[in-house]
């Protein structure tokens, strides 16, 4: 018992140290020699400044103004979608400072909170986008990775699907050719891992910030 | 559900077996003492360990003295992550508390070191909004690989029982663990965290970066050392998440390869231990019908979880969606799911990790179809065996092998033998207690929080709703943490954040330590039996066998083992199950 509890009391110690402390840090020594750019992050600056990380899906919103102050609810301010920009996928991740908390939105199967969820985010989609998609839009012709809260909260890709859709407002709203929307949403999609791991995605960051250097926004 | 949908799945069960049988035969030689090509590298820090330790491991053990050391081990663990992580600010010296969180608070901590300990890394927290990057390495990290390497210990004690011609030595529990780490756990580690560096995990102990979004909107990216937790939480069949999204964090699971890699990584060492103990038992084919019963009812599960999710949610239906694959988009239920892993790579990632006790998530559970999410459900109803969690996943089916090769016995009026060795009724009892005690705390849990007060208030109608997601939601966790698997219908108990407002709440406090107490229990009385089996068969005659000897390592044997496992798990689940998924899966009735 006695040499039982001695030789515990120890191995907890020394596999602490090996397991806890040299382990780590030779993975995070190694990692930034070897991949210094994805070990950090995947970060994008522009003009020297950060605006994100390609892996982490932002808000594409404008803060609105009530009487020339930010409108507050629930002690978040109230956003709307920036039409001129591609919009990422809804999310369940609460906004902006909260110490990056990623949360599951965890709307069930069968349940009417999940309905009226849907619903919403299918108007705010048609509401964006159908006036200018030849025909309409229906929730019927709504992506469904539009409508469905993604998993992290910060999802940073959009389908194909998708993309193609918001393309023709980016284009109406950008004075683009349609062309060169949809060529820029080609230049920046992920075929799927090994050619079947997975789905083709856009990724909304750098499409964003391509369209902005092509009509020189900032 | 696409062809690429399919193929992903038919390429992960070959390219896991591929993986898996030299891996098996890596093991066997590790555990018998044999050479291998790591040796020249380790045995010299392994003997200095033993130095270290104090052990001598050349003295055998018996089951008993096996058990008390790993249970005084287990002890130390426990205190030692209990008292980092509440006094996680006593570490900012380190500069490894760049937010500088404070503890949380001693019922999630409980919950939490309970948790980590027994592999089951359910967490009644949000990682990066709780947790210092010191007490994610020294606390957590560290017990992602003792916990496996203590599962992994007791699989092989109990291989060791089975096979043994003499004497009542199960081996030395020091130097098991010591060389599971060493030859195992920590060469893979390192490797698995550099590929997903390299696929765009982050591994960094910068501050949590805040700016200014594309649009001017003030955001905040958390950062830490991912890659290397990441790995071993995957390889060790933990499956606590870093962050609270788990692996559908972008920086935990960067890619559609990503995605994949770290499901082979999480079954590789379950499927590995079945191959090695065919080799150890000095029949293959003993390994072979093991593997192949978890093979069979692994592709059933993915199957149906693959076609349900395809098919799309009653919700997203009433809402007008069209779920079918469209150009440039694969359709199907994709709420809480990620774009990049799509409904193939989402139901495939949640059967991997809860037929293993992993229970990482890249999805959302709580929002999976009703026949999608039954799938979990009763992946977790057949107690961890279909592969299962690295080293319980084995002992826990050789206990079933043991039931099925008794009844099998019954069944043609002979006594039965498993390898030579007489079954008898000693053994029998130890199984089958070593069986039920899982399923029965997991009942006996979540009756107990449906039907107090103080449980039921666990249940948040504010996302939940009433119906029969709430039922779900509460079975659903203390099943998972009985089989110390920690995946969740994650909306149970509400987004609970340690450092924020939702703490007083009665129900949140109840389930801490209600769970606590579930995986701890669930965990060392099967750890237990099954050490026992394991003494009581050790140094048993082996008579050679006969005509009229009953085969374990044919396709009828099989067929009776699946036959066994399936019966045991419905027979003691089938009403919970009704209640809840089985109900959703089956109405499209929206409830409110």
């Amino acid at each position: 018992m006695r040499k039982d509890i001695i030789s515990s009391a120890i191995g907890i110690l020394v596999l602490a140290l090996l397991c806890g402390i040299i382990y780590p840090l030779v993975i995070e020594g190694v990692s930034q020699v070897a991949f210094p750019g994805n070990a950090n992050g995947q970060l994008v600056h522009v003009h020297g400044k950060l605006v994100g990380s390609k892996l982490i899906g932002q808000n594409f919103a404008d803060i609105v103004y009530k009487h020339g102050k930010p409108e507050i609810s629930d002690g978040n301010p109230v956003t709307t979608p920036d039409p001129r920009y591609f919009q990422t996928r809804p999310s369940g991740t609460t906004p902006a400072d909260n110490d990056a908390a990623t949360t599951f939105a965890n709307y069930g199967p069968n349940s009417t909170i999940t309905l009226a969820a849907l619903k919403s985010n299918i108007a705010t989609y048609i509401q964006l986008n159908g006036k200018y998609y030849p025909g309409g839009l229906t929730a019927g012709k709504v992506p469904v990775d539009a409508a469905d809260t993604s998993a992290s909260g910060v999802d940073p890709d959009i389908s194909i699907a998708n993309a193609d859709i918001q393309a023709y407002r980016i284009a109406a709203v950008r004075h683009l050719s349609l062309s060169t929307v949809m060529g820029l949403v080609s230049k920046y999609t992920g075929l799927r891992g090994l050619g079947f791991s997975g789905e083709d995605t856009v990724n909304v960051l750098e499409l964003n910030l391509a369209l902005n250097r092509i009509t020189g926004n900032n | 559900m696409t062809f690429t949908g399919w193929f992903t799945i038919f390429a992960f069960v070959v390219i896991l077996t591929a993986i898996a049988m030299p891996l098996g035969r890596y093991m066997a030689a590790v555990y018998t003492g044999e050479h291998t090509f790591l040796d020249w590298l380790l045995v010299r820090p392994e003997r200095f360990l033993y130095r270290v330790l104090r052990v001598d491991v050349n003295k055998g053990q018996d089951w008993k003295q096996y058990a008390k050391s790993l249970i005084i081990f287990s002890l130390a663990g426990w205190l030692l992550l209990y008292l980092i992580l509440r006094t996680q600010t006593l570490w900012d010296f380190t500069g490894l508390n760049p937010m500088h969180y404070h503890s949380a608070p001693w019922n999630v901590t409980f919950n939490t070191t309970s948790s980590f300990l027994t592999n089951t890394n359910w967490q009644y927290y949000g990682g990066e909004t709780t947790m210092s990057y010191f007490s994610q390495m020294a606390g957590l990290t560290v017990q992602n690989f003792i916990s496996a390497g203590v599962g992994i210990v007791v699989a092989v004690a109990l291989v060791r029982g089975i096979v043994s011609r003499s004497g009542k030595s199960i081996g030395n529990f020091y130097q098991d663990l010591i060389r599971t780490i060493l030859w195992l756990l920590i060469p893979m580690a390192i490797v698995i965290a550099l590929v997903l560096v390299f696929q765009g995990s982050i591994d960094n102990f910068s501050h949590y970066l805040s700016f200014k979004g594309v649009t001017g909107l003030p955001n905040t990216i958390a950062m830490g050392p991912v890659a290397s937790q990441e790995a071993i939480k995957e390889l060790g069949t933990n499956g606590g998440g870093f962050f609270n999204t788990n692996s559908a964090h972008p920086f935990e699971n960067p890619t559609g390869f990503s995605n994949f890699f770290e499901m082979l990584v999480v079954l590789i060492i379950p499927a590995a231990l079945v191959f090695m103990y065919g080799r150890m038992t000095g029949n293959r084919r003993q390994g072979y019908a093991i593997y192949s019963t978890m093979m069979i009812m692994f592709l059933g599960a993915v199957i149906v979880c693959y076609i349900a999710e395809a098919h799309g949610s009653p919700a997203q239906h009433a809402a007008g969606l069209h779920t079918a694959v469209i150009h440039g988009s694969s359709g199907g239920n994709l709420e809480g799911k990620e774009q990049r892993f799509g409904t193939a790579g989402s139901a495939l990632f949640d059967v991997v990790t809860t037929v293993t006790s992993c229970g990482a998530v890249n999805s959302a559970i709580e929002s999976f179809t009703g026949i999608g999410g039954a799938v979990p459900f009763a992946n977790l109803s057949a107690s961890e065996v279909i592969f299962g969690g690295v080293g319980t996943g084995l002992y826990s089916i050789l206990l079933y092998v043991l039931l099925a090769v008794f009844i099998g016995g019954l069944m043609v009026g002979r006594t039965p033998e498993y390898l030579g060795k007489k079954i008898e009724a000693r053994e029998i009892k130890l199984v089958s207690l070593g069986l039920l005690i899982t399923p029965l705390t997991a009942l006996f849990c979540t009756a107990l929080a449906t039907a107090s007060k103080a449980g039921r208030a666990s249940i948040d109608t504010a996302v939940t709703g009433h119906g029969p997601q709430g039922f779900s939601e509460t079975f659903y966790a203390y099943l998972s943490q009985a089989n110390n698997n920690g995946s969740a219908f994650a909306g149970y108990t509400g987004f609970v954040q340690p450092n924020a407002g939702n703490l007083g709440s009665h129900g949140i406090t109840f389930a801490d330590i209600l769970g606590g107490f579930d995986m701890l229990f669930a965990r060392y009385a099967p750890i237990l039996f099954a050490l026992a089996v394991a003494g009581s068969l050790a140094g048993k005659r082996v008579s050679p066998p006969g005509l009229g000897t009953m085969r374990t390592d044919n396709p009828t044997f099989v067929v009776l083992l699946i036959g066994v496992i399936v019966l045991v798990g419905a027979l003691t689940f089938f009403p919970a199950l009704l209640l809840g998924p089985i109900v959703q899966g089956l109405t499209p009735h929206l409830y409110s």
